[in-house]
């Protein structure tokens, strides 16, 4: 049981969380929010609809799209391998799924840069065919995947493994194929978990400033994401401007954190046995 | 035999869990695995479903070597020691399962659905979720959905582990009459010897990984082959020396060196306080330590030479009571002998009779 807050170590406790989620998080979200609309409505709605804006726009909800589905795909695939099977290297590929929590992002884009880049070993084989990643699309699509490849594979390991697999057996032994198991046992118990994994990967995805940065080469209505348009906004002394195109992230971060809740609550609820 | 192990060995990294096991079964027959848990039994199991592949041996159904056939080809039904219902479907799409899978048709289906939900009692529930189902009903959806594709044979894992004692007993007749009324060879697993006892044909008593004993019930309780058996089958109490005891103590009952053995409850005679007394030389002198009623007989503890022993005493008789010193006689004993059991007959009675011809 929660006590009633009356002492005055919960007071002081709960003032300096408050304090600090105010200076924080509260404080500058209304700052972003109010230069933004500092030169009014039409400054705030040109710099938003601004062509540079619109294709940055673009190019995050891409790099988001396709880290979701790549990671949704291979997360899935990796956290099946590893509750569900044994095999040599298991311990590994799990510590190898939570390197890109552990490294730097930056370093994480120089690594792809040493790979891709000019100077890096695939070169010969990338102009070979014409293909380019680094400084292009590609290559922020990679940055981001590598990014928040943990996020769905975390996610769902928990779950298969709290729950064992006799149903899966039980399926196999009467015939089930691997698509029938996996459709009608597995992924129900897993959409839940799955949805949340996906939707802390579009947050972390569409903010991702690091990685993206270093192989981006900030080529202006190419290879600039929201993120990288407000940094060099910012720098071109466009503030209204480069606060406007922030207030579409910040927006973008409250839809998510409301889904994230609702979410929450649904697994919670499943794993509370209620079932439909 | 219409299932057959021969020469089974099964290791899960260096831990051996089952070793040379070989056994066979009738066809038509229920067989009980009994053994303490981690002896092996739901390994056994898992590989005849070929949930898991032996490192040596061969399993045989019907006459055909199965070790190479998957799983689903080997027409097994199983019941998991949890049930593993499927819990996003309701009780009808989990026991059409095994049928949709093989692409039946609707009608035909459903007609089978109906068919077993009528089986098992369950008529108007087909749209609930296994969540919804009290322990007992699980079981019952559990048994139905392994039913469904018409097994040649089933397995079932502990069936009624999960169930409280009163709905169990219940269950127990119900399945034995169900699987007798479908002559369906099955094989199930039970760590309950009283359980093994009252449902199953034949018993297949397992222990740390080997077979100690395969035979029907009665059989194990009255020669029981091994040490191990005569402790786990029916009520024993140990005994360290059974040389200790009158009449088994001479060359007459060829014990020699000590030996440990075991006694039923119905291997001793109590006698009344002013019973007359047969075989007087090897009546021993014993302390009552404790009653307790069981409706047709008393089931006494007491104490003999410093061994706990349990025995019965008929309610006709006149009435005995805690600390009270009575007179017993010992008829017969279990002697463990190089990992075999005997059973010794009290040299005063000579040898030839039948331990279970005595009456209390
Ligand atoms: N997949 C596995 N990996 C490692 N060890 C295992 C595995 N399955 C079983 N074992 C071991 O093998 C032994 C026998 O297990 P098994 O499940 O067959 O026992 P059991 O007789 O069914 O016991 P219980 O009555 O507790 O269910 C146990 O010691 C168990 O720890
Ligand atoms: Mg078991």
């Amino acid at each position: 049981m929660r006590t009633k807050a009356n002492t005055w170590t919960a007071r002081a406790l709960i003032g300096a969380s408050v304090l600090f989620i105010l200076v924080m998080l509260a404080l500058p979200l209304a700052m972003i929010l109010s230069e933004a609309l500092h030169a009014g409505w039409s400054a705030y709605w040109k710099a938003i609809s601004d062509s540079y804006t619109l294709k940055a726009a673009h190019l995050t909800l891409t790099a988001t799209a396709a880290a979701v589905v790549l990671n949704a795909v291979f997360g899935l695939a990796a956290a099946w391998a590893i509750t569900r099977f044994e095999f040599p290297g298991k311990r590994l590929l799990t510590t190898i799924i939570d390197i890109p929590f552990a490294v730097s992002p930056v370093i994480a884009g120089l690594v792809f840069i040493l790979t891709f880049g000019r100077l890096g070993w695939m070169n010969p084989i990338l102009t070979a065919y014409d293909i380019k990643i680094v400084f292009a699309t590609p290559g922020i699509v990679i940055a981001t995947v590598f990014i928040t490849f943990p996020f769905v594979a975390r996610e769902i390991i928990p779950v298969l493994e709290a729950r064992g697999n006799d149903e899966e057996q039980a399926a196999a032994l009467m015939g089930a194929g691997f698509f029938t198991i996996f459709r009608k046992i597995t992924f129900p118990h897993i959409r839940w978990a799955l949805l949340y994994s996906v939707i802390l990967c579009t947050a972390r995805a569409m903010g991702e400033f690091g990685a993206v940065s270093v192989v981006s080469g900030h080529l202006r209505g190419k290879t600039n994401t929201l993120p990288l348009h407000v940094e060099i906004l910012y720098n071109e002394y466009q503030f209204t401007a480069a606060f406007a195109v922030a207030s579409l992230l910040a927006a973008a971060a409250i839809v998510i954190l409301v889904a994230r809740n609702i979410v929450e609550y649904m697994v919670k609820k499943e794993d509370g046995g209620h079932v439909r | 035999m219409y299932v057959e192990l021969r020469g089974i060995n099964k290791h899960f990294g260096a831990y051996q869990a089952s070793r040379d096991v070989s056994f066979g079964i009738e066809e038509g027959n229920l067989a009980a695995l009994l053994g303490p848990s981690g002896s092996g039994k739901t390994t056994i199991l898992r590989m005849i479903a070929g949930l898991e592949s032996p490192d040596s041996g061969d399993i045989f159904i019907d006459g055909a070597r199965v070790n190479d056939l998957p799983s689903s080809k080997r027409g097994i039904g199983f019941v998991f020691q949890n049930y593993a219902l499927f819990r996003y479907m309701t009780v009808f799409d989990n026991i059409g399962f095994g049928l949709s899978v093989q692409k039946t048709p609707r009608a035909e289906l459903a007609a089978r659905v109906e068919e077993l939900l009528r089986l098992i009692g369950m008529e108007g529930m087909e749209r609930r979720y296994p969540a919804q189902l009290s322990g007992g009903q699980k079981q019952r959806v559990a048994f139905a959905r392994a039913l469904a594709p018409n097994p040649r044979l089933l397995l079932l894992d502990e069936p009624f582990a999960a169930i409280d004692a009163k709905v169990r007993q219940g269950l127990r007749s119900w399945l034995r009459g169900m699987i007798s009324r479908l002559g369906l060879t099955s094989i199930f697993v039970t760590h309950d010897q009283a359980e093994a006892i009252e449902v199953a044909d034949e018993i297949i008593v397992t222990n740390a990984g080997r077979v100690e004993q395969k035979g029907r019930p009665v059989e194990l309780y009255k020669s029981p082959a091994t040490p191990f058996v005569a402790r786990f089958v029916g009520d024993s109490a140990p005994i360290g020396d059974i040389g200790r005891l009158k009449g088994f103590d001479g060359a007459d009952a060829d014990v020699s060196g000590v030996v440990s053995g075991a006694i039923r409850p119905e291997f001793i005679k109590i006698f009344a306080p002013g019973e007359s007394v047969q075989c007087e030389s090897a009546v021993e002198a014993a302390v009552v330590e404790s009653v307790i009623f069981r409706g047709d007989a008393l089931e006494v503890s007491l104490i003999l030479k410093d061994t706990r022993l349990s025995a019965r005493y008929p309610l006709e008789k006149e009435t005995i009571a805690a600390g009270q010193k009575i007179r017993a006689l010992v008829y017969c004993l279990y002697a463990f002998e190089g990992g075999r059991t005997r059973l010794l007959h009290n040299a005063c009675l000579g040898r030839q009779h039948d331990a279970y011809s005595y009456s209390i």
